[in-house]
């Protein structure tokens, strides 16, 4: 390099170009590097997790089948008033005749039967019972159709018909979470469901709570096992370690079967209960099919959640602090509670939203052990996929317990803080 | 075989053979004893028949309908032939998820020349659905746990001072209301007529209510038999194929109550959308498995009446236990004195807001 170059121009590099640039264009080749080693994980958590989860957020709002099945029918009924209590004009029977002709050509009208039914009973048979029916009239050349329609089914002389379809036309709808609030999408507005048919909140709030107690149950039960795991000596420590690995090796639905074993009228607890003299014989325990069922074998299932993290954290916590406190004079209560526990409590966090975040989306368990009360939302979210094929619905509920969860982290980050919890 | 389906059939064989190698087709059942009986009266024989062909199973039947949708969606239908319950079956051809049949043109017809449609008759309930078997939903109970007179009435399931215990029943409201209602004292014609209105569902509830603490609630087929043999349950409903094994094979000393049973059919439908050359083979597969003597076959092997008239005087003796089937069939004339249709078109239309209810109910 020559003393000119010092002065004049920018600093280059060996191969002639400014330092700067080629710095930058070195950097980002790193990043680049960087990134093609993420990109392996980045492409999987972006189809597997990302892509499929906000497909679900959406499909919660997503409501175009009604537009798209009945165009301009939907586009007729914009000029009618649906709380004036009578029927449409003529003018859109004659333009849901159009859209039916269509809709039955490529068998969309029942699957539109199908969605409007979740919001009023009857739809589903009215559109599928019609579809025939209507197909056969020309629209060009048949009309007036209000009383031909009607002839065809009494459904179509009824204003709640045309008003579910006025109401549920929007192409993004809250009405699925409305429905799953206990709410609906009326002409009047959200209202209440009828009494007889709320239950997903309650739902909600059942499984936030029993979340709760089974995670509650869960540290009082692990806390004393990891303090073992964590303080024998290694020889014992590894029996007891297999021990608490075995159940979690063992299949969820292995697990959950035994308990019905265990748990049942006739099961193995009553049966030595009662040999025992502890309980009558027509007085044995209910203590499956309920509430007490899905606790305790959630709790046991979920135990080596709890555990695992604990011990990690108690594991690192070293003995001569205790020995410290105590040779100053501490009782052993007090060194446990002012110098042991406070060190644990980032393994308490760490297993708590572990488990209870796998609490609150629990199914099976629930589901074979719960009976009526002891039953999860996800039991309902399942229902609602695999049952009644309601999935804006379930995507509803789903997105609500997802909010519900990262609700709850966020509280728990700002009360215990989120640096406080470790996994070993 | 006709000669089109023949020619048909013949390509569809030349063209698996000249891949070298059995072609895959995937059936969905429901797994256990069933599955079984289809695997030895339709699968075995037809894969004798069709060495090309290669027949595999999947359990998936419980949650076909929404598995269906999501294969629609992804583009990607994976099954041949699946085999679920009509009502399902229904849904299904509504969501245009399967493929509408010609019973005439793509069944057999029977041995005597019948066409198929007359043959199935009104259990062709909808334009998707090949039925194979009528199965019902009944009761059972421990002949040791009923004292000296055995129940032989329905409402005796909500008699608690004749028949204290637990009652196992279904966790959905269908059949359940239908029961309630009928013990409540209203004529079986008009049960549904009543279910219809918000006081009908009230009063079924309500008289579900009277024995509510005194029942089991099953969710999976094989619970009320298990429920049963343990002694868990002094009755409870369930499939009437499960009580069978229990009773037959199994030898526990439960009886079966066959009063008010409840009629539904099981069968095939064929995914929409399958290509021409697996939309055939299926086709072919369910033309051999649907015919007389075939589903006169599966009654060798499950308690489960065949569809079609024609197969009735074809069912013979156990494969195994060698006990005439007859008896066991839910058709029998003894068995069938009173019985019920599964009502298709209400429950479509009223299966969710029931259901609602019946679920705040239990939750209460």
């Amino acid at each position: 390099m020559t003393d000119a170059s010092h002065t004049e121009g920018p600093m280059l590099a060996a191969d002639g170009t400014p330092l700067k640039q080629s710095l930058a264009r070195s950097l980002r080749r790193q990043k680049l590097r960087a990134l093609l080693l993420i990109a392996p994980l980045l492409i999987f958590v972006l189809f597997s997790f990302i892509v499929p989860i906000g497909a679900m957020l959406f499909r919660s709002v997503e409501n175009s089948i009604v537009q798209d099945t009945l165009p301009l029918t939907v586009e007729a009924l914009q000029s009618w008033d649906e709380k004036s209590g009578e029927l449409p004009p003529e003018d859109v029977y004659e333009a849901f005749v159009r859209d039916m002709v269509v809709a039955v050509e490529n068998k969309q009208h029942t699957r539109l039967g199908t969605r409007l039914n979740y919001e009023e009973t009857g739809m589903s048979s009215l559109f599928r019972k019609s579809g025939r029916k209507i197909k056969k009239l020309n629209p060009d050349t048949d009309g007036p159709f209000k009383d031909k329609l009607i002839d065809i089914h009494d459904g179509w002389g009824d204003v709640k018909t045309w008003q579910v379809i006025k109401t549920h036309s929007v192409p993004i709808t809250n009405g699925y979470f409305l429905n799953a609030i206990d709410m609906r999408r009326t002409p009047d507005g959200p209202q209440m469901q009828p009494e007889d048919k709320r239950i997903l909140v309650k739902l909600f709030g059942r499984t936030l709570f029993m979340s709760l107690v089974i995670t509650g149950a869960c540290i009082l039960l692990a806390y004393p096992v990891s303090y073992l795991l964590a303080t024998l000596p290694m020889r014992v420590s590894n029996m007891l370690m297999i021990l608490v690995l075995l159940p979690f090796w063992t299949s969820l639905l292995v697990r959950t079967s035994a308990w019905k074993v265990m748990l049942q009228q006739q099961g193995v607890i009553n049966d030595t209960l009662v040999w025992l003299g502890l309980v009558a014989d027509d007085a044995r325990l209910i203590i499956i099919n309920n509430q007490i069922g899905t606790i305790i074998a959630m709790t046991h299932i979920l135990l080596p959640f709890m555990i695992l993290p604990m011990y990690s954290v108690m594991q690192t916590i070293p003995p001569s602090y205790t020995r410290a406190a105590k040779s100053m004079g501490a009782t052993n209560w007090t060194t446990f509670w002012r110098i042991y526990f406070p060190q644990s409590i980032p393994g308490i966090g760490a297993g708590s939203i572990l488990v209870f975040i796998l609490a609150i989306g629990y199914y099976i368990t629930p589901e074979i052990v719960g009976g009526t009360k002891g039953v999860f939302i996800s039991n309902r979210i399942a229902y609602h996929i695999s049952s009644s094929l309601n999935w804006g619905l379930a995507a509803a509920l789903g997105t609500i317990l997802l909010a519900v969860v990262l609700i709850l982290y966020w509280v728990y980050d700002k009360i215990v803080g989120i640096d406080n919890v470790k996994l070993g | 075989m006709k000669p089109t389906k023949f020619l048909l059939s013949a390509a569809a064989a030349a063209i698996t053979a000249g891949a070298a190698s059995a072609e895959d087709m995937t059936l969905v059942s429901w797994g256990g004893a069933y599955q079984a009986s289809q695997q030895k009266a339709y699968a075995e024989p037809y894969m004798e028949m069709h060495p090309d062909v290669n027949i595999v199973w999947d359990e998936s039947s419980a949650e076909a309908v929404a598995k269906l949708r999501a294969m629609n969606e992804a583009g990607n239908i994976t099954w041949d032939v699946v085999d679920v319950v009509a009502s399902d079956a229904i849904r299904l051809c509504d969501e245009g998820l399967a493929m509408e049949i010609d019973p005439d043109t793509q069944l057999a017809p029977a041995p005597d020349g019948t066409p198929a449609s007359e043959d199935f008759g009104d259990l062709l309930v909808s334009d998707c659905f090949i039925p194979q078997i009528v199965y019902s939903t009944t009761f059972g109970y421990r002949t040791d746990l009923v004292g000296d007179t055995p129940p032989d009435d329905i409402c005796d399931v909500f008699d608690l001072e004749a028949y204290p215990g637990k009652r196992s029943l279904e966790k959905r409201p269908i059949n359940n209301m239908e029961w309630a209602l009928l013990c409540d004292g209203v004529p079986k014609d008009e049960v549904y007529d009543v279910l219809a209105t918000d006081e009908g569902q009230d009063r079924a509830l309500k008289k579900l209510d009277t024995i509510k603490d005194s029942v089991v609630w099953w969710s999976a087929g094989a619970d009320t038999p298990q429920l049963l043999a343990d002694g868990e349950v002094v009755m409870g409903s369930t499939y009437n194929g499960r009580l069978f094994s229990l009773i037959e094979e199994q030898k526990q000393p439960v009886a079966m109550l066959w009063d008010a049973q409840v009629f539904d059919l099981d069968g095939w439908i064929i995914p929409a959308g399958l290509s021409e050359e697996r939309k055939q083979r299926a086709l072919d597969f369910i033309y051999f498995a649907t015919d007389t003597q075939r589903l006169a076959d599966q009654a060798k092997y499950i308690s489960y009446g065949p569809a079609r008239k024609s197969s009735a005087p074809l069912v013979g003796k156990h494969a195994e236990l060698g006990i005439d089937m007859a008896p066991h069939m839910p058709t029998d004339p003894n068995n069938a004195k009173n019985t019920f249709l599964y009502n298709y078109e209400f429950w479509a239309d009223y299966r969710d807001d029931i259901d609602a209810k019946f679920q705040a109910w239990l939750a209460q």
